[in-house]
């Protein structure tokens, strides 16, 4: 689309929104968010960058195909369920780390990996499918 | 019980999503795709037979996924039946793969068939082990999310076409499922199978409850194809590749009858007359009409389509019946008719190759030109008719026995009247397509078939002929199934109190 | 409170029949998609409309105080939404697809599959 507001806003509104997506997906640990819907605000700023600047460029600018983006995701979130048998629990049990310099840091665990798949899965797939559908239209 | 055993029923679903998802980040790289997809329906396979030995020996094995208790958590759980039919499915997409290297084009395994077809056994896997009831839902749709992408891999008008009925029906049956779940779990506050089977045995009967066991012959007749829904099936299986519809044909409709076998031994085993009665309708409606629609249809795409109802038919007879026996002789067919279907397939997408086109009518004289071809139709043929020394010839007989014993005699002349409409549709596909001389030269004459496809397809026959000359491990594997089918006490004990358990 | 949601659902699947009906696949497709969504309505209706507290855990807590609503329900629902939409937007692209190549929406017009076939063709040409 060729319209000079949007294309001057929307480096700006990508960033902003990618790092917001970003926050709401590791807010999910605890509190109401989380990687399917920061997967979700994630896309759209990749579409809205797809409507200002074309599919070529969003294709450029994400580096690796949208596809492959969700295979990478889908294969995070199997592997987070696998790393429990390490700890002889099953399938998909959440494990944390709790490090001994701030005990507070409860971020790292399975379940935020698991997060992270579901991120990008719904990055990948939603973006894959609007590059797919610009490009037809 | 160790934890890396109850590892083992999590395998066989879990290495297929690992392989997909490698398989999609390798996207535009057909070679890594090939070598992911192949390894990965061979380890999907191992894992398979190994977790299958697991439970011939030690029982049903049950595990509650992230260490929530059942019937609370969501657990899978594996018996005889949902093992085996997992090593059955898995050998069969494995040779299916195989042939798919010589006989998908190259521009369709670059569109995403291998993850798509690991998608697709992730899916059967799921469902074949699963013990909750919304988890074979999802099952049910990852299974039909990638066998949409499949049916449109090449794109051509007929598949757009047949994929619209295919997907749109589809949609509606898991759908319906859906609403029957959701009723049932209003009514009993569970979800797990094991959990279901205690409480829906302790409710009162009554017109909701009613409805709820229709509503899941519905949905899942509809995907298993049984009449009167099965009209997707004849309108979508003979549009997409050869080896699309040998998948479909082997393990979509089988899912949805090993659903039926499932809900209806474990959850619903007094389930009232009326839908007993339709369930015997459903079977003699399936066989008959299914032969009939192979005897009447020129594709010979959709002939062999035909054939296919009529075999979830003969399935849903044994259930219907609903005895030992019965139950034997449908576990039986299930996984003949696996071996069968897909054998079918590749069978007739070789005859498309070699006559140049796909009418009955218009194909002639084959047996000249690949007379392997043409012995190979035959005994698939036959064994699919149900003639003696071949696969096919077994289960009917213990279905046979079994509805003669319980006097459900429309079943026993519906299953004998349907091999005999099997029999002559083999016999003039056979004559027509083989038999019939030509002198014209086909358009197709340079069609070479290669090694690797004529070798799958011997695989498949003589894994038929070979099940019929010594049919006993089958029958004892199925009589246990059923055995276990009939008396789900160790399953619901395995689930409920087995699962979850760990140090 | 459950009687008028009861309603609700009844009321959006005479809808969804209504629109299944039809011939042209654009209403097809959204037949579909409000008999999903009268679909999610009735799990959460069978899993009983209650007063209750989220059921989120607090701080530094290991389970929830008594008193939570059913989070079942919305974990199903949540799971069915995503499904379904993923499978509309299929649906969408497929029905797109399908104007594009076989230059109709009328399903009565969709015959490419399954042609009609001739009770004379039945004959072969040299049998």
């Amino acid at each position: 689309m060729n319209s000079l507001i949007l294309r001057t806003a929307t480096p700006f509104l990508v960033g902003l929104t990618v790092l917001f997506s970003i926050y709401v997906l590791l807010r999910g640990h605890n509190e109401p968010g989380g990687g399917f819907i920061g997967g979700l605000m994630g896309a759209s700023a990749f579409a809205t960058y797809a409507i200002a600047e074309g599919v070529s460029a969003t294709r450029r600018a994400l580096v690796v195909p949208p596809i492959s983006i969700a295979g990478f995701g889908l294969f995070a979130a199997g592997v987070s369920g696998l790393m429990s048998i390490a700890f002889g629990d099953a399938f998909l049990t959440g494990q944390w780390w709790f490090p001994d310099f701030n005990p507070d840091l409860k971020y790292i665990s399975t379940v935020v990996l698991f997060d992270i798949g579901v991120y990008l899965v719904v990055v990948g797939a939603i973006v894959g499918i609007i590059c797919a559908l610009e490009e037809d239209g | 019980m160790s934890d890396i055993t109850q590892w083992l029923v999590v395998w066989p679903v879990l290495i297929p999503v690992l392989a997909a998802a490698l398989a999609v980040a390798a996207w535009g790289n057909r070679r890594a795709q090939l070598v992911v997809g192949v390894l990965g329906i061979v380890a999907q396979g191992i894992a398979a037979i190994i977790l299958f030995a697991h439970v011939w020996t030690h029982g049903v094995l049950a595990v509650s996924m992230g260490g929530w208790p059942a019937p609370f958590g969501i657990a899978l759980a594996a018996d005889t039946l949902g093992a085996g039919l997992t090593v059955a499915a898995c050998a069969v997409a494995l040779v299916i793969t195989l042939f798919s290297l010589a006989d998908t084009p190259e521009h369709c395994q670059r569109s995403g068939f291998f993850p798509l077809l690991l998608a697709l056994m992730t899916g059967v896997a799921g469902a074949f082990l699963t013990s909750d009831i919304f988890n074979l839902y999802v099952w049910f749709e990852v299974t039909l999310i990638s066998s949409f992408g499949l049916m449109v891999l090449g794109g051509g008008r007929e598949q757009i076409d047949g994929a619209v009925k295919y997907a749109v029906l589809n949609l509606l049956a898991t759908t319906f499922l859906l609403i029957a779940i959701g009723l049932l779990y209003g009514m009993t506050g569970t979800l797990n199978m094991a959990d279901l089977s205690v409480k829906v045995a302790a409710l009162p009967n009554s017109a909701a409850l009613e409805t709820v066991i229709l509503l899941f012959l519905v949905s899942l007749g509809m995907k298993a194809a049984l009449f009167p829904l099965y009209f997707w099936l004849p309108a979508a299986y003979h549009t997409p590749l050869p080896t699309v519809s040998a998948v479909f044909a082997a393990l979509m409709t089988k899912v949805g009858v090993y659903a039926l076998i499932r809900v209806f031994t474990t959850v619903f085993p007094e389930s009232g007359d009326l839908a007993r009665d339709a369930m015997v309708w459903a079977a003699v409606g399936t066989m008959v009409f299914g032969a009939l629609g192979a005897l009447t249809a020129r594709d010979i795409r959709r002939v062999v389509s035909y054939t296919v109802i009529s075999g979830a038919g003969t399935m849903i007879a044994g259930l219907a019946i609903g005895t030992e026996t019965a139950l034997l002789g449908s576990i039986f067919y299930v996984i003949h008719s696996i071996i069968i279907s897909a054998a079918l397939f590749m069978v007739v997408g070789l005859i498309i190759g070699w006559g140049g086109n796909n009418q009955i009518d218009t194909l002639f004289g084959l047996y000249k030109r690949a007379p392997f071809v043409a012995i190979a139709f035959l005994i698939i043929g036959l064994s699919l008719a149900g003639v003696p020394p071949f696969a096919g010839f077994w289960p009917k007989v213990y279905l046979v026995q079994a509805g003669l014993g319980e006097g459900a005699y429309v079943l026993v002349a519906a299953i004998l009247v349907t091999g005999f409409l099997t029999l002559i549709v083999v016999g003039r596909t056979f004559a027509l397509v083989f038999w019939r001389e030509t002198s014209e030269k086909s358009a197709a004459d340079g069609y070479r078939a290669g090694s690797l496809r004529i070798g799958t397809i011997t695989t498949l026959t003589a894994l038929t002929f070979a099940l019929g000359l010594y049919a006993a491990p089958i029958v004892e594997a199925s009589l246990r199934a059923s055995n276990e089918l009939l008396d789900p006490g160790p399953y619901i004990d395995a689930v409920l109190n087995g699962a979850g358990e760990h140090p | 409170m459950e009687d008028a949601f009861a309603m609700v659902v009844g009321v959006l699947f005479a809808l969804s029949v209504y629109l299944l009906l039809s011939g042209s696949i654009m209403r097809l497709v959204l037949g579909i998609f409000v008999l999903s969504n009268a679909t999610h309505l009735l799990i959460f209706v069978a899993g009983r409309l209650t007063l209750e507290e989220p059921p989120l855990i607090p701080d530094m807590m290991k389970v929830a105080e008594p008193g939570f609503a059913n989070p079942l329900p919305q974990a199903l629902i949540l799971t069915a939404i995503v499904i379904s939409f993923s499978l509309f937007a299929f649906l969408l692209v497929l029905a797109y697809r399908a104007y594009q190549t076989l230059g109709t929406v009328d399903t009565d017009e969709m015959r490419y599959a399954e042609p009609e076939q001739s009770l004379t063709s039945l004959r072969g040409r040299d049998v």
